[in-house]
């Protein structure tokens, strides 16, 4: 491969969300693959990536104030079907 | 139709019927997401619960045209987020999803080597590790997760909340918001990249 088709690390942040939905080109995929295998430091940046989506997964539901839930509630018993 | 979907098309009848624990049911399942997307379009808590409320509104008028052709969460979600739209452009809050322009590197530049460097755009220094994950998952870190996403430009926000939150699919995602794959695909990178941001800074002190 000629050197200056290679991804330098400031390149692969940018490509990391492509990457990971699965969008990047062929060749881009392949080079990206190719400086995983030799960079710790980019394979760690992928790796926080993946935590942070994992991180996101966790966030708790927010709460319905009991009082909204007893609106939502008066709102259904109220509904009547516009057909 | 799977049995899934199926089952969804049941519960969508017995609420049409007005069967008061299938609400319930769904409102406990789906009105916290419902809340969370409503408040990153128009801000106001007080607002944000009328949004749900009219948003439950429009699955009871709509709920004849639901056919299990998508989950009922997606179609719960493409109708709040219309309600949402709707009354943040009353608001003169309309949220402009087009990801036309640049935004701030995923990464701060000084953390790469300049181009005098004999290595230019490679790491200046070497990335810490976030282990062990129980750190990544403690409360303090989501609550952290969760005002960072709370502060990203609102188009950002929904994105990585539909995404990463909800665990919506791209598809899915674009379906309800109108966006293209592509625009959507730009907005979920800038909203990853700032909350990973916000992560390392955290961790690292911690």
């Amino acid at each position: 491969m000629k050197p200056e088709t290679e991804l330098t690390c400031a390149e692969l942040v940018e490509l990391v969300t492509d990457y990971l939905e699965g969008q990047l080109p062929e060749g881009d995929r392949r080079r990206f693959d190719e400086h995983l295998a030799i960079c710790g430091d980019c394979r760690a940046y992928v790796e926080q990536m993946r935590l942070t989506i994992d991180a996101a997964e966790r966030l708790p539901d927010p709460e319905l104030s009991s009082e909204l839930e007893q609106r939502l509630l008066d709102a259904f018993r109220g509904w009547r079907s516009p057909s | 139709m799977s049995q899934v979907l199926a089952d969804e098309v049941a519960l969508v009848e017995a609420l049409r019927a007005g069967d008061e624990s299938v609400f319930s049911l769904l409102v406990s399942r789906y009105g916290g997401p419902m809340l969370r997307i409503a408040q990153l379009y128009v801000r106001s808590p007080a607002v944000a619960e009328e949004v749900v409320q009219d948003a439950w509104i429009g699955v009871l008028n709509g709920s004849t045209r639901f056919e299990g052709r998508s989950s009922l969460k997606t179609w719960i979600f493409r109708i709040v987020t219309n309600k949402a739209k709707t009354r943040a452009a009353k608001e003169g809050r309309s949220v402009p999803f087009s990801a036309l322009g640049t935004d701030e590197p995923s990464v701060d530049p000084d953390r790469f080597r300049g181009p005098e460097d004999r290595y230019p755009g490679h790491w200046a220094s070497a990335l810490p590790s976030w282990a062990p994950e129980e750190r990544l998952l403690a409360s303090e870190t989501l609550a952290l997760v969760e005002k960072t996403i709370g502060g990203l430009p609102p188009a950002q926000a929904i994105v990585i909340t539909m995404r990463d939150v909800e665990g919506f699919d791209a598809d899915e995602v674009c379906d309800a918001l109108e966006i293209s794959e592509a625009n959507q695909r730009v907005l979920l990178h800038r909203a990853r990249s700032k909350v990973r941001r916000a992560l390392e800074e955290y961790l690292d002190e911690a």
